[in-house]
């Protein structure tokens, strides 16, 4: 084809890309908001705000659908290669785990709701760590994708081991917590609850930066710490 | 009211273009018809004239001043003689010559400027070739040619000819489908086995249309034959290529120009021969050019 | 730099050195150095004019029969330089076929057709059964074996150019050059000469240009890409084509530019 043809067709390639990229990048404002939201209704034991967002979970979903069928029609029509096709085949990945991010904030919104009724716990500060450090990861794991930035995606691959850390720490306390007091029993397998989905989120948000990393570097990362590190030193860096 | 017009009809200017159309047609038709009309007034003329004439003895007998007793057959044979060897020297050399030009000769300025003679030298005219064979042929090839023979005839003519023949055999080769050689030589043939099997196989029905043309040409050509010595009134036929000779177009020309009526007619009736001869030569090179091409 | 990361470690069936062609005063190809492994499908891809086909026509010394021609470097078939002065163009045909972009089988019968090269050397006595083993190979055999007789030229285009397949390989090359091979046929025909490929080089070293990049995915184990006469980067052809490293590769592929 001619180099004006192909150059025509190129960008109205490039604008289907960039519309699912939009949608994409919706997709994930809205999980992350979901996320904040069923946090919030957990601390302030608002079993309403948790109910409204329970409620909006179903347009993560339709997004999700949405995105897949675009994805799939790119795919045949269009016959990616190189980065298009990583970006695409990343797509999908990426739209699946934010659904699941999604499903999570569900989680967490009906451990609000079930911890509004029950007897209050003192604050546990790991968690509230915990719920930072996830979000936080969240976050930075969009940022990444938004600005194709694959160091911040390796950043937020590190922090998963702390999450974990944070995750065994709130597990320990509130058995004690329980052991002490049986009457919190409830509402500390609640908290439990609720650190489980932020520690999912948090490897749900660490296969978003993975997939950062395929679609700029493609190269195919898998989260242990030791692979980072080896990889980190043969790139000339060195962290303690 | 004006009637309404439905879409797909013709609109004004349509039918005014078709009509001028119309007449460019007429034009050319009648320009054809020119032609045509006038070639099957001649044709009548000649048969009307010369049919009568058409008898056993006008073959066998030899010229005479007497109009009844007058024949071609000195003419005839030496017609058949010329033809024969002119198409045994110019078509093996007109085609060699193409195949050279086309397959062997590296195009630069050398064989530009032979291939520009050759095409002005098919526009020369005749007279010029005769006086070309008779310094040569006749007078310079005494010993090999006998002078003022047939085969000093057929060199001239093959002369005269032969930049036709060589011409249309570039054409035919050069319309051989380059893929065709590139087929070839991928396989590993070499240059003659593609030529040879593929070039020359193909390009065949254009040079025998060639040689068709060329022949055509040559079996009316008089002047130059004049020129190099053919007799007008012979009584013998050669009994070789070294022996003298009359052709058809001479003998026409000769009995056309007597004053006495009936040898208008026996011009006519040799003229009838002439076209008959000139008619079975195309209808071979024909049958054969079809030959070929069902073949392939 | 290119990005060159296919080596053939010794076993390579082709080879070029700073392999230069000028047509004339114009450069084609600018020293061009690369390895065709044995036994393996290389595809040559790029924009028109990138040099593809004249690089292909460096393989077998086709180029020679273009007056203007001017091929400088080395060309190693075997380990032999096929430019050396003592090499015969015509023996090199011999041993590395060519297969061409349109159909172009002679005004001949098929039988003809496939039997003209085994001809060009003598006369073999088993020409029937390189005719058919011929055909065979080219997947064609069970739908011309009753009419071998009748003219190449009532054969469907994709027929035709599985007959030219046959006819390259009745002289039993090495190594099969394909140039755009598929480029004049339908989708279907076209999955045909593919599959073949496939199933060819088994015996062969092909070399395939195609500007169809689809295909080069589909049908070789090897890609490498050309840019005005330029080697600008040949690898494995996943990689080329999910994770090339030059950006220019990359813009080919994706359709950046044509």
């Amino acid at each position: 084809m001619s180099p004006a043809d192909s150059a025509r067709a190129s960008r109205h390639f490039d604008q289907e890309l960039q519309e699912l990229r939009e949608l994409l990048l919706r997709m994930a404002t809205r999980s992350e908001e979901q996320v904040r939201d069923a946090l919030n209704a957990v601390k302030r034991r608002d079993a309403q705000a948790a109910q409204h967002s329970i409620e909006r979970d179903h347009e993560i979903d339709a997004l999700e659908l949405d995105i897949e069928e675009r994805a799939i029609n790119l795919l045949a029509r269009r016959q990616p290669m190189a980065t298009d096709l990583r970006t695409l085949v990343s797509t999908l990945k990426i739209s699946n785990d934010l659904e699941r991010v999604g499903d999570h904030a569900v989680n967490i919104a009906q451990c609000a709701k079930r911890l509004a009724e029950a007897v209050p716990l003192p604050n546990l500060s790991e968690l509230d760590r915990m719920a930072d450090v996830s979000t936080e990861m969240l976050r930075d794991a969009i940022a990444a994708f938004i600005d194709r930035d694959p160091d911040l995606a390796r950043d937020v691959c590190r922090r998963d081991d702390q999450v974990d850390r944070y995750n065994d720490s709130v597990f320990r306390v509130m058995l004690a917590e329980m052991s002490r007091n049986p009457n919190t029993v409830v509402a500390a397998l609640q908290m439990m609850l609720v650190a489980r989905n932020l520690e999912r989120i948090a490897d749900l948000a660490t296969n978003l930066g993975e997939d950062v990393i395929y679609i700029v570097e493609a190269r195919t990362v898998k989260h242990h710490a030791e692979e980072l590190k080896s990889d980190q030193e043969d790139e000339g860096e060195f962290d303690q | 009211m004006s009637g309404k017009r439905h879409n797909l009809e013709a609109p004004p200017e349509l039918i005014a273009r078709r009509r001028r159309g119309k007449v460019f047609q007429g034009l050319c038709l009648a320009a054809t018809l020119v032609g045509v009309v006038t070639l099957v007034v001649l044709l009548a003329d000649i048969l009307v004239d010369g049919v009568t004439w058409l008898s056993p003895t006008f073959f066998t007998e030899f010229p005479s001043r007497l109009p009844a007793r007058a024949g071609i057959k000195s003419a005839l044979y030496g017609t058949v003689w010329l033809m024969g060897l002119v198409a045994l020297i110019s078509f093996p050399l007109g085609v060699a010559a193409a195949v050279w030009l086309e397959e062997y000769a590296r195009k630069g300025w050398l064989r530009t400027a032979i291939h520009t003679n050759i095409a002005n030298l098919a526009g020369v005219p005749s007279i010029v070739y005769g006086i070309l064979g008779l310094a040569i042929f006749v007078r310079w090839m005494f010993a090999i040619t006998g002078g003022r023979s047939v085969i000093s005839g057929a060199l001239t003519i093959s002369l005269l000819v032969l930049p036709i023949l060589i011409i249309a055999g570039q054409e035919s080769i050069r319309a051989v489908p380059n893929s065709i050689r590139e087929a070839s030589y991928g396989l590993g043939a070499t240059k003659w086995q593609t030529v040879r099997h593929h070039v020359l196989p193909n390009a065949m029905p254009g040079i025998l249309t060639g040689t068709i043309l060329a022949l055509s040409r040559a079996i009316g050509e008089t002047a130059p034959l004049i020129m190099i010595g053919a007799l007008t009134f012979i009584a013998f036929v050669p009994d070789g290529p070294r022996d003298q000779f009359t052709v058809l177009s001479i003998q026409i020309y000769n009995w056309a120009s007597r004053p006495q009526d009936e040898f208008r007619g026996l011009a006519a009736a040799a003229i009838i021969v002439l076209l008959a001869l000139l008619l079975s030569m195309n209808a071979l090179a024909i049958w054969l050019r079809n030959r070929y091409r069902k073949e392939w | 730099m290119p990005t060159i990361r296919v080596k053939a470690d010794g076993d390579a069936a082709l080879a070029t050195r700073d392999v230069h062609v000028h047509y004339g005063d114009a450069e084609a190809i600018k020293g061009i150095t690369m390895e065709i492994p044995r036994n393996r499908v290389v595809a040559l891809i790029g924009p028109s004019g990138c040099g593809k086909s004249t690089l292909l026509r460096c393989f077998n010394r086709m180029n020679d029969l273009v007056p203007s021609a001017r091929v400088t470097g080395e060309v190693l078939f075997q380990g032999e330089n096929l430019y050396a002065e003592h090499v015969d163009p015509v023996e090199v045909r011999r041993r590395i076929g060519m297969v061409f972009q349109k159909p172009n089988p002679f005004p001949k019968s098929i039988y003809d057709n496939v039997a003209f090269g085994p001809r060009l050397y003598g006369r073999p006595k088993d020409l029937d059964d390189i005719v058919e083993r011929s055909l065979r190979q080219a997947a064609l055999w069970d739908e011309v074996k009753d009419r071998l007789g009748h003219s190449a030229l009532g054969l469907s285009g994709g027929q035709q150019q599985r007959l030219c397949i046959a006819r390259a390989m009745a002289v039993t090359p090495e190594v099969l050059l394909m140039d755009e091979p598929a480029s004049a046929l339908d989708p279907i025909a076209t999955a045909k000469i593919e599959e073949l490929i496939q199933q060819l080089v088994e015996h062969y070293t092909i070399v395939i240009v195609t500007h169809n990049m689809q295909q080069a995915a589909r049908v070789s184990h090897y890609t490498a890409y050309l840019y005005i006469g330029e080697l600008i980067e040949y690898d494995v052809t996943d990689t080329i084509f999910t994770a090339p490293n030059e950006k220019h590769t990359e813009d080919y592929v994706t359709g950046r530019f044509g």
